[in-house]
């Protein structure tokens, strides 16, 4: 009987703990986890995509993630026209010396025979590459950098609407996937590990000293929404009418004038953040479904079918002629792609782009927990690992507070010991985390919701 | 002074490159034994490396604190170092206990590399749990006794030279106590019985088997010697910068970039990888102004401050070194795979 309904189970618990905040804490709280619930379940699928398709390990998710918060911020943020017109010359040059030398290193590579011409020629065009770029590059970095640095200070963005980056981010980060799978998919398997973990050190490092591309630690804030503000919400008519419709039983309990105007403007407030976070939440929905219904395309179709060949067979998928690299390279780009749509999403959420906040162990590895405990291979059962395991995250810090002033109740107020332990308190959710992953992979090792083989009629 | 430029340019590089290059080195070195230690033998990349080199350090420094408590002290040299045996013997006693609860069950299953790869990860967030947990996330120095062997300032007054050479304790400690270490590990790998045993387990698992070599023994040992390695290259690291658990686990990517150019699984390869990453990292990101200074004519001085790559950008380097190992030669500069 479980087993028949465990899916539904686990959605119904996940649901119920929402729930529970909801009551318990806000409903904004919940609501606001709902939301980033739902951004971890699409990274969570991204990964579920590389890892539970086609086994392949990516330890570098936190780099497509901010890579697609870069992307949100260069699409969305007005173009700085002073910046563009004092050194925008000097950068599309420095750009287009980048992708001159970056074919020519390509058709070296690819039609120079010998060994030693080759390499030679590549570092010959490396040494020219890098004294062009010292003669433009550098001193428009200078000069963007130098523009009011305390505001803008960098090349600004496109000024379109943010929702664009969304699909941008898709092909910023399969683009960036498919130049680290070229030269690492067709090395043993933990070299893409340690690779991918590479890479995304390097992109956030990029992004945190590269002030002209997006003013690396000094962020961007402000970044502008898809949905609307809370306050321009509280000045609107009809939203205010709204709120008094929904709470109209309990505003005409009260008798004075002014206690009920003042519940109203309260509730108003309260209502304008949950609707704005209901808007979000919405925006966030459709964009899961639409990548659930791929991926649940793709899982079974020929395509999906022969990934999982090769994940569980290599040597015999090669022998019906698979082209085993090939498909990894395919199927990492795709994975990759959603998890740059998810850090887009992430971006937009928070309205600004934080380079300094990008954590290996919270972006990384946090979302391979989902996918290990979801249940690999399964697409729900990814979304569920990303609801289940943000909302352990978020929730463990209070859960651990609670849990030690319980332990150490005996102990008095300012005690040196209870007060180290309470401050450290935050730190335990790593610990639950570990926990769960491993307990997870001990007595549960096919995850929540386990992978199941559809056969073909 | 003409005549001295030359070695006043040299006293420069040595000050500011090949010293610290040194040091850096074999402390990545001997972290990079360890990883390389656990994938000939255990046969997985283990992810959680750096922060049991974190909680190693964390133990050494709970040790000092205790002793410093006493007033127990080593005089000139620092007090960690009468803490590193304490410290080391803990931490294998750790690796033993995790080893019992979390991988053992998955040896016994014969589970895939990738599989240990992911227990690690839990146990890495295990372990940085623990550490941030006891000791918190705040930077923290633990040095303590003489700082400099030589400072810039005698050095200056004794050679008369206008450049000024300075070495700190930590350093000349780290080379001595990682030579120390490096030889003492080849003479266990070469030399005993139990040595050979884990090469031959390392190179091939059923034969050894059937030679009746004892496979717990040889885990264990490696567990033991893999805990060491990693207390030692904490600890030194620690003493020599500071101790911060964050930056401990961001070791693990030039850790592994040594061991994978070194040629993952064979002990040489990772020392060699080491100082490899290690010089190539502080040779980059060095600004080579003054040292042109000296050597150059005063028209021909450099503008610019002749840094080949930004500080901010030394992830970077271990990681495209490793890339170009990896496409030129897969398999390390000293074929690894086996001890």
């Amino acid at each position: 009987m479980i087993e028949k309904y465990r899916t539904q189970l686990a959605f119904l618990v996940m649901a119920l703990l929402l729930i529970i905040v909801g009551v318990a804490q806000s409903w904004s709280v919940s609501i606001g986890i709902f939301n980033l619930c739902i951004v971890s379940a699409i990274m969570a699928m991204g990964v579920n995509l590389q890892w539970g398709y086609a086994g392949l390990f990516n330890a570098g998710v936190m780099g497509f993630t901010a890579l697609g918060g870069l992307v949100a911020v260069l699409i969305s943020h007005q173009p700085i026209y002073e910046a563009w017109s004092i050194a925008g010359t000097g950068m599309l040059i420095s750009l287009f010396i980048v992708i001159v030398a970056s074919i020519s290193i390509f058709y070296i590579s690819k039609y120079v025979n010998s060994v030693f011409k080759k390499r030679f020629l590549i570092v010959f065009v490396i040494l020219l590459a890098a004294i062009g770029l010292g003669n433009f590059y550098g001193p428009s970095v200078d000069l963007i950098e130098d523009i009011n640095p305390a505001k803008t200070g960098f090349l600004g963005g496109l000024g379109m609407p943010i929702i664009f980056s969304w699909v941008a981010a898709a092909f910023a980060a399969a683009f960036l996937a498919w130049i680290i799978g070229t030269v690492t998919l067709g090395l043993r398997s933990d070299y893409l590990a340690i690779a991918t973990l590479g890479i995304s050190e390097i992109v956030i490092a990029v992004l945190k000293h590269e002030e002209w591309l997006s003013r690396g630690v000094k962020n961007v804030t402000g970044l502008p929404r898809p949905v609307p503000y809370e306050i321009r919400l509280q000045e609107s008519e009809w939203f205010i009418n709204f709120i008094e419709w929904l709470n109209s039983s309990k505003l005409s309990a009260i008798e004075t004038v002014s206690s009920k105007q003042d519940l109203l403007n309260k509730l108003v407030i309260e209502g304008s953040s949950i609707y704005v976070k209901l808007c979000y939440a919405g925006l966030f929905i459709i964009v899961l479904a639409v990548l659930f219904f791929l991926s649940q395309l793709a899982l079974n179709s020929p395509w999906g079918r022969m990934l999982r060949a090769i994940r569980d067979n290599e040597v015999a998928a090669s022998a019906m002629g698979k082209n085993i690299v090939g498909q990894h390279l395919q199927v990492f780009i795709l994975g990759s792609a959603i998890i740059g749509i998810a850090g887009a999403m992430l971006t937009t959420l928070d309205g600004q782009f934080t380079p300094g906040t990008y954590q290996p162990l919270r972006f990384t590895f946090i979302i391979w927990v989902m996918v290990i405990v979801g249940g690999s291979g399964n697409n729900l059962g990814s979304i569920f690992g990303g609801f289940f395991i943000w909302f352990m995250w978020i929730e463990a810090e209070p859960i651990s507070i609670a849990f030690i002033s319980l332990v150490t109740s005996g102990l008095d107020y300012g005690d040196p010991i209870k007060m180290h332990l309470i401050a450290s308190a935050p730190h335990m959710r790593l610990f639950i985390m570990g926990a769960i992953l491993l307990i997870t992979l001990r007595f549960m090792p096919r995850g929540v919701i386990p992978e199941k083989v559809v056969r073909p009629r | 002074m003409e005549n001295y430029d030359l070695i006043n340019a040299l006293i420069l590089l040595a000050n500011f490159v090949i010293v610290p290059a040194l040091s850096y080195g074999s402390q990545l070195a001997l972290a990079a034994l360890g990883i390389t230690l656990v994938y000939a033998v255990l046969r997985f990349s283990n992810f959680a490396h750096g922060d049991l080199m974190a909680f190693g350090t964390m133990i050494a420094i709970l040790i000092t604190w205790l002793f410093q408590s006493w007033g127990l002290t080593a005089g000139v040299l620092p007090t960690a170092l009468i803490a590193l045996p304490f410290a080391m013997a803990l931490t294998a006693a750790f690796c033993l206990i995790t080893d019992k609860i979390v991988y053992k069950f998955y040896r016994e299953q014969k589970s895939q590399p990738v599989v240990f790869m992911i227990v690690s990860v839990g146990v890495m967030f295990i372990m940085n749990a623990i550490v941030r947990f006891i000791i918190g996330p705040k930077d923290r120095t633990f040095f303590d006794g003489e700082k400099f062997i030589i400072k810039a300032v005698e050095f200056k007054s004794y050679t008369g030279l206008p450049e000024g050479l300075s070495i700190k304790s930590t350093q000349v400690l780290t080379i001595v106590i990682a030579l120390i270490t490096m030889v003492a590990l080849f003479y266990f790998l070469q030399k005993t019985k139990m040595g050979k045993s884990m090469r031959a387990y390392s190179n091939n698992e059923d034969l050894a088997l059937l030679s009746g070599i004892n496979p717990d023994r040889v885990v264990m040992i490696t567990w033991i010697i893999v805990g060491m390695l990693a207390t030692i290259a904490g600890v030194l690291y620690g003493l020599d910068k500071s101790f911060k658990p964050f930056t401990y686990f961001q070791l693990l990517l030039p850790m592994f970039a040594a061991a994978i150019v070194g040629g993952i699984g064979n002990p040489l390869g990772a020392v060699a990888g080491g100082y490899i990453i290690a010089f190539s990292e502080v040779m980059l990101t060095y600004a080579y102004k003054k040292f042109f200074m000296y050597l150059l004519p005063t028209n021909l001085e450099p503008s610019g401050l002749m840094q080949f790559l930004s500080t901010d950008y030394k992830f970077a380097i271990s990681f495209i070194i490793l890339v170009i190992v990896l496409v030129i030669r897969p398999t390390g500069i000293f074929r690894g795979k086996t001890l």
